[in-house]
């Protein structure tokens, strides 16, 4: 039932975004919907009175308006209130360059370790039975139940100077904490389920039964990975990817613990942020923060493209 | 659906790469979250069960977890109230601008949290666009408890918002119309007919944006103020402590919070079966 009504109102959705980014175009709305959106007037459903109606909509828009999309735009209005050129000069500063640049390369070695985990782990998962299966999936979960201070604790009690591995590191001068490998395992750590969680439900609703006839046919077992699995979920794990990568470049709590905070060095751009914030350097704080700010937009544009295209993919 | 379903568990054994696959999940899971996880328990484990009570029941500790639960239960309940006033406008009404909103409750999962923190910060601060409006009135936000609350309120809102528009879209309009037909007024059919079903998501979405309020840090640390024993929230504390290299204190508060987090998600999971119960009843 889920299953089929979902792709439904997607789409629905998506007529809908179109018709409304046409100005007046909300007349049309009904005869564009596809199918799925007439059964629920031609019920005859019984409409709420229009003061519910007036006060619900007018409740949602301050809400929203007010809550979430004020700081958003807070955030632009406060990079661009000093002028273009505080604003360039302020991502231009070389502090800030290489907190991108290191926010760019932990998120890059976040993805991609997500990516082979993610693979590997719904591989098992959705083509096998095997005892423990759900304990496995919880596990899999668990990070998103923790704090992200206690996912950066647990690094320095591992590896930091006074941690579990910290003497022996020092003597072999090998720095996890308050350094890149440091800020990658905490990042990877809060973005571990990501990628897993999109594979898994589309994995398993597509079954074996591909994979078996490539099999069938001869082809090797990484062939039918390659040429079979892989196109079958690609837009699924294209989708893990964006939120994996959304999150590891945002991510606060858990590098702040691990990262040390040398600017230049160790501050990835939320960290950067913060120092700019806390050094009283606000214009130059927010311009940093707009390129996030901008970045949460872009995810949030592809996210619903991307959503569209899975839907496509489900119906025959 | 159901034939796939049936051809797949015959013949399993024919797909390739479990033992590598699993052997590969294992390990990584192991070495990222496992192993790190039982470094916790295992630091903890040094304090004496004496020790451990002292930490945690130290008046700043107290004070700090009091804050950090109470606030996240208050932003919880907030965001249960408007969150479904919200599902309800996207899902049940036809409007200008409705799936701009739909998208728009997704900015808090995607904004960074320290890129919020700054905004509300600034926003909420006396000379600020909103703290501006509310200082005349002398209420003031930033700085103080209810600055973190502002916070926490944005940064679980989409929790409850996703959690129950799936299954307010998929509750049988027919249900109401037989209680209608049958004579029910409206706030009848909607007290005993829609809520009901709609309470394990509900609760599924309010426990959500708790667990997520309760180990928020990002978001909440530029506007709390961070004053000892007034706005200092648990995960702070943690970073304090381990900037004081008390490394054996910030476990033991760690610990309080990793078990408080464990115990939602068994809540979660719990809510999530007696969902699957109902939806399962009403086929």
């Amino acid at each position: 039932m889920t299953v089929l009504s979902r792709p439904e109102t997607v789409i629905e959705a998506m007529t809908e975004a179109m018709t409304e980014t046409m100005s007046e175009a909300d007349l049309l709305e009904p005869q564009l919907m596809p199918s799925a959106a007439v059964p629920r007037r031609a019920a005859g459903v019984r409409e709420d009175p229009a003061w519910v109606r007036g006060s619900v909509i007018a409740v949602t828009v301050v809400f929203l308006g007010g809550f979430i999309v004020l700081p958003l735009v807070h955030v632009l209005a406060q990079a661009f209130a000093h002028g273009i050129r505080v604003y360039f000069a302020a991502l231009s500063d070389p502090d800030s360059l290489a907190a991108i640049r290191l926010t760019l390369v932990v998120a890059a070695l976040s993805v991609a370790a997500n990516v082979v985990f993610g693979l590997a782990a719904a591989w098992a998962i959705t083509k096998f039975t095997f005892r423990g299966k759900n304990l496995l999936i919880t596990l899999i979960d668990l990070p998103f139940s923790v704090s992200p201070v206690i996912a950066g604790l647990v690094f320095v009690l591992l590896f930091g100077l006074q941690g579990y591995f910290g003497p022996w590191l020092a003597v072999h001068d090998i720095r996890i904490i308050f350094a890149l490998p440091g800020i990658a395992l905490a990042t990877i750590f809060v973005t571990f389920p990501f990628v897993v969680r999109e594979l898994i439900p589309l994995m398993q609703e597509q079954g074996t039964e591909e994979e078996e006839a490539a099999l069938s046919l001869g082809a090797s077992g990484l062939r039918t990975f390659v040429r079979v699995t892989l196109p079958n979920v690609r837009w699924a794990l294209l989708y893990g990817v964006l939120l994996c990568n959304a999150r590891a470049m945002g991510e606060f709590g858990a590098v702040s613990v691990v990262s040390g905070h040398i600017r230049g060095e160790t501050n990835t751009m939320p960290l950067q942020v913060e120092a700019l914030y806390d050094g009283y350097q606000s214009a130059a704080a927010f311009a940093v923060a707009s390129l996030l700010a901008l970045l949460a937009l872009l995810t949030l544009f592809i996210k619903i493209a991307l959503e569209a295209r899975i839907a496509k993919g489900r119906t025959p | 659906m159901s034939a796939a379903a049936a051809g797949m568990r015959r013949s399993r054994s024919v797909i390739p790469g479990f033992g590598i696959t699993l052997g590969t999940t294992l390990l990584w899971l192991s070495l990222v979250v496992l192993i790190p996880l039982g470094a916790l328990f295992l630091k903890t484990a040094e304090l004496s069960a004496a020790q451990f009570v002292a930490v945690v029941t130290s008046r700043r500790v107290l004070h700090a977890f009091e804050l950090s639960f109470g606030l996240s239960l208050a932003a919880a309940a907030v965001n249960l109230v408007f969150g479904t006033i919200v599902v309800w406008a996207l899902v049940r009404y036809r409007f200008p601008g409705r799936r701009l909103l739909d998208a728009i409750v997704d900015i808090p999962f995607a904004l960074p949290t320290a890129v919020a923190g700054i905004a509300l910060t600034s926003l909420y601060a006396e000379g600020g666009w909103i703290g501006g409006l509310l200082a005349p009135l002398g209420i003031r936000v930033a700085f103080t408890p209810l600055g973190i609350f502002v916070a926490l309120v944005f940064i679980g809102l989409p929790f409850v918002v996703r959690t129950v528009q799936p299954v307010l879209e998929d509750v049988d309009r027919e249900l109401e119309e037989a209680s209608a037909s049958l004579g029910a007024s409206r706030w009848i059919t909607v007290r005993r007919v829609l809520f009901p079903s709609m309470l394990p998501a509900l609760l599924t979405g309010f426990s959500l944006a708790f667990a997520r309020a309760v180990g928020e840090y990002g978001s909440v640390i530029f506007i709390a103020g961070n004053l000892p024993n007034v706005s200092e929230i648990a995960p702070l504390l943690i970073v304090i402590r381990l900037q004081e290299f008390r490394y054996a204190d910030a476990t033991a508060i760690a610990i309080v919070m990793l078990a408080a987090a464990f115990a939602m998600l068994f809540v979660v999971n719990l809510l999530q079966r007696w969902s699957e119960i109902r939806m399962g009843k009403r086929q």
